[in-house]
């Protein structure tokens, strides 16, 4: 398990164990902690929360036939459910947002590639591919991005993130990652929001390669 | 670990608990020599698990079954749904009982997880993403006082939870029960629920070291 130095922020874990966080975050929240066991135990401890909740709610009866019911169907067959492994560099939540497909890259210019997983109207979520010091164009936030670093490490003004690592920018942030040398960088995106870049050009193909 | 108490947070563990140094072997025929130690829904958890207890799993159901309901209904699925779903958490915690693992969450923790799921799917198309599993080595030896401390925190979170003033355990448990968002939680952040944070920081180093050897 690698040493990861950029965590998932702690009310976004709370978010993810409640269930309220938008699909696209909670495929990097449980990405990183499928890679990181710190944030593994966080959010048990905010699972240790839910059951103390559970615990003190209010009872509600159950019906007179829920238990029987239940008990009757114990021996009933089932299809046993098994959380997808890691193939290759793509931990099992990638592997199960990609459909257990290959990476279909499209280029966006400048040996930089996409392959977009899903788009909704609440976010999308993205492979990234960015050859050695290339630069991801230089970009704003209209919402949140989450980017995990899944091979390689990029630089930004904020510091440096390699595998495991998670980068949370806002629309504070203007930021140029740039993959640093080594293997290319391939990170896992996820936006609540379409991405706005600054250069005209990018801002015009946005549409078109919904970025 | 006692000086980071609050002070205002008395140990409130049963005094005549004192963990074991090592418990018996998971595949040994019944948990008598640690059984009297651990609560009443961790045996019979474990029963389920390594027994396929019924009767154990049936007074699972008793203690677990009204309060889902409660929690279910409150989460916002219609009373007429609610049972449905506890119908299917119940089985869930049936069917994935070797999931179950003490030394690193207490039952209601892990039912909770459960619960949730279950109601994601019901309200959403897509259901909620997992982590990878991890998995115990084959024949390790439960360690009693491992999952004697993961039980006391709980206890003690439950504790603390009780302590909260209204207003403060009704944030909580909106934010638990899934009726806030991120953005909300985050906006949180001033409120005075240092109580709690502290417990869930006190469990952390405890579950970090359980989790160090284990591997997906």
């Amino acid at each position: 398990m690698s040493v990861t130095h950029h965590h998932i922020p702690d009310s976004m874990l709370a978010a993810y164990a409640a269930g309220t966080l938008p699909q696209a975050f909670a495929v990097v929240v449980a990405t990183h902690v499928s890679m990181c066991s710190l944030c593994r135990a966080a959010l048990g401890a905010h699972e240790a929360v839910g059951g103390a909740v559970l615990e003190l709610q209010d009872q509600v009866a159950v019906s007179d036939g829920l238990k029987s019911n239940v008990l009757d169907l114990l021996d009933a067959p089932f299809a046993p459910t098994t959380a997808p492994a890691r193939n290759g560099i793509y931990p099992g939540p990638v592997v199960e947002a990609m459909k257990g497909r290959a990476p279909r890259w499209k280029t966006l210019g400048m040996g930089v590639r996409q392959d977009i997983l899903f788009g909704q109207k609440d976010g999308s979520l993205r492979l990234l591919y960015i050859p050695p010091g290339q630069a991801v164009p230089d970009h704003g936030h209209n919402g949140l991005e989450l980017t995990l670093v899944l091979q390689g490490s990029f630089s930004d003004e904020t510091g440096q993130f390699g595998v495991g690592d998670v980068e949370v920018a806002d629309e504070t942030l203007e930021h140029t990652p740039v993959a640093d040398a080594g293997d290319p960088c391939i990170c896992l995106a996820a936006t609540d929001a379409p991405l706005r870049f600054r250069a005209l050009a990018p801002r015009l193909l946005q549409p078109l390669f919904r970025i | 670990m006692t000086a980071l108490d609050p002070p205002d947070n008395p140990p409130d563990g049963d005094p005549g608990r004192r963990p074991a140094a090592r418990g018996p072997r998971r595949t040994a025929p019944d948990h008598a020599a640690c059984a009297p130690t651990l609560s009443r829904e961790t045996q019979w958890m474990m029963a389920v698990r390594d027994q396929r207890d019924r009767t154990a799993f049936a007074a699972l159901f008793d203690h677990f079954a009204p309060r889902l309901k409660g929690f279910v209904i409150r989460s916002g699925i219609p009373a007429a749904k609610a049972e449905e779903v506890v119908q299917d958490v119940m089985l869930t915690i049936w069917r994935k009982a070797d999931q179950f693992d003490p030394h690193r969450a207490q039952v209601s923790a892990w039912i909770y997880q459960i619960a949730r799921n279950r109601q994601i799917d019901v309200m959403r198309r897509d259901g909620r993403p997992m982590p990878e599993e991890l998995r115990e080595d084959p024949g390790t030896e439960p360690d009693a006082s491992q999952i004697l401390a993961v039980e006391q925190e709980a206890r003690q979170l439950k504790s603390a939870l009780t302590r909260l003033n209204a207003e403060q355990r009704d944030v909580i448990e909106k934010a638990y029960l899934g009726e806030l968002s991120h953005q909300q939680i985050s906006d949180q952040t001033g409120l005075p629920l240092g109580t709690i944070k502290s417990r869930i920081r006190l469990g952390l180093n405890r579950l970090r070291h359980e989790l160090k050897d284990l591997k997906p």
